[in-house]
């Protein structure tokens, strides 16, 4: 039974490239960078066969308790959790529970994430090289230590099943996670500063951490290499009991989950609540721009590119702090407005085939252009407005103001412009409807990157005017190019957005049939 | 911002002559059984077309084929659905009931006929016939991140309705189909019993005088489903006209006036429902003629445990 259910893990590993030509590139690229990740780790560790072997201990157990967090936390926050072999299918197979454990946990080691973690695991062995006692205890802890990381990760995930398939859940999860990982470079800054302050406090920690269930496996190398045969084989006593509870308890939420299905619906709530509906003007370009702002705010694909915005600043303010220097910052309103602009070009690709509706009801197509592009509208012009201004109080070049702002304005509408036409024609590939932003979008990516590259191509041809009154200042130094462009560039964008919206919507009119084809490819 | 729309007004005089049928020249018509026929092979005259066909048919489907790749999902299928007519489509999985539906919604570009909601040209004025028609299209998505109550507002807003009238429509709507309860909670949270009626109440929202269901009982619980099928009586006897897909015989049987049965992309029955069953009870006329039904043979096994 056991072997059935590696085969079957393998066999929908295989299965998996085998759907398209693109993916296998796709998966090829990835796995190459897998493997680069993978050489430098497990050579890092053999390097570090001629370290202190103080030094040695103190790296391979700290390191092995942050990957063992890692694989309880990540599937947790990413909702990436490999649910290939989701224990739920079995249910109607009455396979004995023993079997299923052990398959399930094996099957773990088959897939990326499980091999890499096996394989940098047994990279220690290198580091223990060193004596014949050390190397044994070094591959027993690598093959114990994977093996918590994977039952950790299967047990955290199927206790957090209920949790994790609530929508609300979900939606917030997904949010969440933008934030630190926008913030990766200060935190890593901080992370570095932190540990060179603290050098010698990290070989206690990691004394501490080996006598606890995320360190006891990585630690029997170390051990053994210095003789302390005593608390190895205590340690091992710990890893083992560690695994031995972690596959009790999945055991029994095992046996939990497969008779109580998880419950996701909400209460029940009265209407009367229209909403942006009942405040936006009650026409079709209207009816359009509210459902756009409401998926704004309650969607969490678009939801996830507003947290974002508030990020951009204190990562522009960040690296001005670390440079010494705050230029850069003065982009920060242009740049956001290309960011807003651009972001609309995936609408008609976030509604997938709920876009039915508009062509079921025969909404013409400038009036779904205009409204999804108000509604875009409507949140990123203040939005950059004060982007703009903002960053002048840090700099103080206020004789760059006319400038900036008409820069940023010209961008927004352009941009808004240009969005409205692409968007009429083109499908991108973008995650669900309901799922995470992180997911993989299922379709043609190539397809995608093209159309995104040509798309900026021709934003930045027809931001020329704006970009060159820009230069002008750079290099003449004096504020006239700037008021010619607080004029031209908002004019300009107007023109641009106006045109942008009735090309796209004549284009959405002729092909709104082969768009809607094109989206019910990918649902 | 507006632009001006093109469109000649409704069809008063005769009505418009559509393109040539390509399909005839490609297509061979249909083996139909001889009931509710069009003679597809000919020039479109809708004026003058089979007797029924005096009072302008609702729906009129002409000669409308799609290929998709190989798969040829919809063969030269013509349909007369007159007015007032309680309209059932059947056949098997596969038979390209939801594709000629999406054809003549405006869903999907056939490769060759016409659709007349009508007598207007849906490929040709689109804006207008989609006036004429509500829509359940089956296996789309939702806005569903609204709450239902917001999702058939917004259905009527984007048709052009004027507020007041689309706030007193709705809460009749979601009364009438018992979700006044759920009117604020998320459609992303509704079951698949009540999407499939918050879908049916968005298609509902601007009186068409068409309605194309695409299996609308479909995961509809009983007391939901005869709910469902009263709003539908009352508006057929009041003039509208139906059309549903269904896969369940019984239900088409009891309830439709008309019905086509379809099979391989093909229409290969259709008329009233006492003149295509014919004396039999519709599923086993529908299994005669689709074929199949060999089901005593094999399996032994399955009766020695």
């Amino acid at each position: 039974m056991v072997a059935h259910l590696l085969n079957l893990k393998w066999r929908l590993l295989l299965n998996g490239f085998k759907r398209s030509p693109w993916q296998l590139v796709g998966m090829a690229l990835g796995l190459l960078y897998a493997l680069g990740v993978l050489s430098l780790l497990i050579g890092g560790l053999i390097a570090l066969r001629w370290a202190d072997a103080e030094i040695a201990h103190t790296v391979v157990v700290l390191g092995g308790a942050a990957t063992v967090l890692g694989w309880a936390i990540i599937p947790l926050v990413a909702s990436a959790a490999d649910m290939t072999l989701d224990p739920a299918r079995f249910t109607t197979f009455a396979i004995p529970p023993r079997q299923l454990l052990a398959g399930l946990a094996l099957a773990g080691f088959i897939g990326i994430p499980g091999l890499a973690t096996l394989l940098a695991a047994l990279g220690t062995v290198g580091t223990w090289w060193r004596s014949v006692p050390a190397v044994a205890g070094a591959f027993l802890g690598a093959i114990l230590g994977a093996l918590t990381c994977i039952v950790l990760s299967k047990v955290v995930t199927t206790a957090t099943a209920g949790l994790a398939s609530s929508r609300r859940f979900k939606d917030l999860s997904s949010i969440i996670v933008f934030i630190p990982l926008m913030l990766l470079g200060p935190i890593m800054v901080g992370i570095v500063d932190g540990v060179r302050g603290s050098a010698d406090y990290l070989p206690v920690l990691a004394r501490t951490v080996s006598w606890t269930p995320l360190g006891a496996a990585w630690s029997l190398g170390g051990d053994l290499e210095s003789g302390n045969l005593g608390a190895a084989g205590l340690k091992f006593l710990i890893s083992a009991a560690t695994i031995a509870g972690l596959l009790l308890c999945w055991h029994i939420l095992l046996q939990r989950a497969l008779v109580t299905p998880p419950y996701s619906g909400g209460s029940a709530r009265k209407g009367g609540k229209l909403g942006l509906f009942a405040l936006l003007p009650g026409t079709p370009a209207g009816a359009v721009a509210a459902r756009a702002l409401i998926y704004w705010m309650k969607d969490p694909r678009y939801a996830a590119s507003l947290v974002i915005v508030p990020l951009f600043p204190v990562i522009f303010f960040f690296s001005g702090s670390q440079s010494g220097s705050y230029g850069l910052l003065m982009l920060l309103g242009p740049l956001t407005a290309f960011m807003m602009a651009w972001s609309i070009c995936a609408d008609v690709s976030y509604d997938n085939t709920a876009f039915a509706l508009h062509l079921a009801a025969g909404v013409r197509g400038i009036d779904d252009r205009l409204g999804r592009a108000l509604a875009c509208l409507a949140i990123s012009l203040p939005v950059v407005l004060v982007f703009t201004v903002g960053p002048l109080f840090v700099t103080g070049d206020w004789q760059w103001l006319p400038n900036l702002l008409g820069l940023s304005l010209g961008t927004l509408f352009t941009g808004l412009g240009l969005s409205s036409v692409i968007s009429a024609r083109y499908n991108i590939a973008v995650p669900l409807p309901g799922d995470s932003p992180f997911k993989k979008p299922p379709g043609n990516v190539a397809q995608t990157l093209a159309v995104q590259a040509v798309g900026m191509g021709v934003l930045a041809l027809l931001l020329v005017p704006e970009l060159a009154l820009v230069a002008v200042q750079a290099f003449s130094g004096g504020p006239e190019a700037g008021w010619v462009n607080l004029v031209v560039g908002p004019l300009l964008g107007v023109i641009l957005f106006v045109l942008g919206v009735r090309l796209g919507g004549k284009w959405l009119d002729a092909r709104g049939p082969e768009m809607f084809a094109q989206l019910s490819v990918n649902r | 911002m507006t632009e001006p729309r093109h469109e000649p007004t409704p069809a008063s005089g005769p009505p418009q002559v559509s393109a040539p049928p390509q399909a005839s020249a490609t297509h061979q018509a249909p083996e139909t059984q001889p009931v509710d026929q069009l003679q597809d092979g000919a020039l479109p005259l809708p004026s003058r077309g089979p007797a029924e066909d005096a009072p302008l048919a609702a729906l009129s489907i002409r000669g409308l084929a799609k290929r998709f790749g190989e798969k040829i999902a919809v063969d030269g299928v013509s349909l007369e659905v007159p007015a007032g007519s309680f309209y059932g489509m059947v056949g098997p999985n596969g038979a390209g009931k939801t594709t000629t539906l999406s054809m003549a919604t405006g869903l999907l570009r056939p490769d060759f006929g016409t659709a007349l909601v009508h007598g207007v040209d849906v490929w040709a004025r689109p804006l207008e016939a989609k006036k004429l028609m509500g829509v359940l299209p089956d296996g789309v998505r939702l806005f569903d991140r609204l709450t239902g109550e917001q999702l058939v507002t917004y259905s009527g807003l984007l048709r052009g309705m004027d507020r007041d009238v689309v706030g007193s429509r709705v809460s009749e709507l979601l009364a009438a189909l018992d979700l006044q309860a759920d009117a604020g909670t998320l459609v992303v949270d509704y079951s698949a019993g009540m999407t499939k009626k918050i879908a049916l109440a968005s298609a509902l929202i601007h009186a068409p005088r068409l309605l194309v269901l695409d299996e609308p009982f479909e995961s509809v619980d009983p007391v939901s489903a005869s709910n469902i099928r009263g709003i539908l009586e009352s508006y057929v006897a009041s003039g509208g006209t139906v059309i549903v897909s269904s896969h369940v015989m019984d239900l088409v049987q009891r309830m439709c006036s008309h019905v086509a049965v379809v099979a391989g992309g093909r229409v290969l029955a259709a008329g009233s429902v006492d003149e295509v069953r014919n004396g039999s009870t519709l599923e086993e006329r529908f299994v005669q003629l689709v074929g199949g039904g060999h089901r005593t043979e094999g399996l032994e096994w399955l009766r020695t445990f």
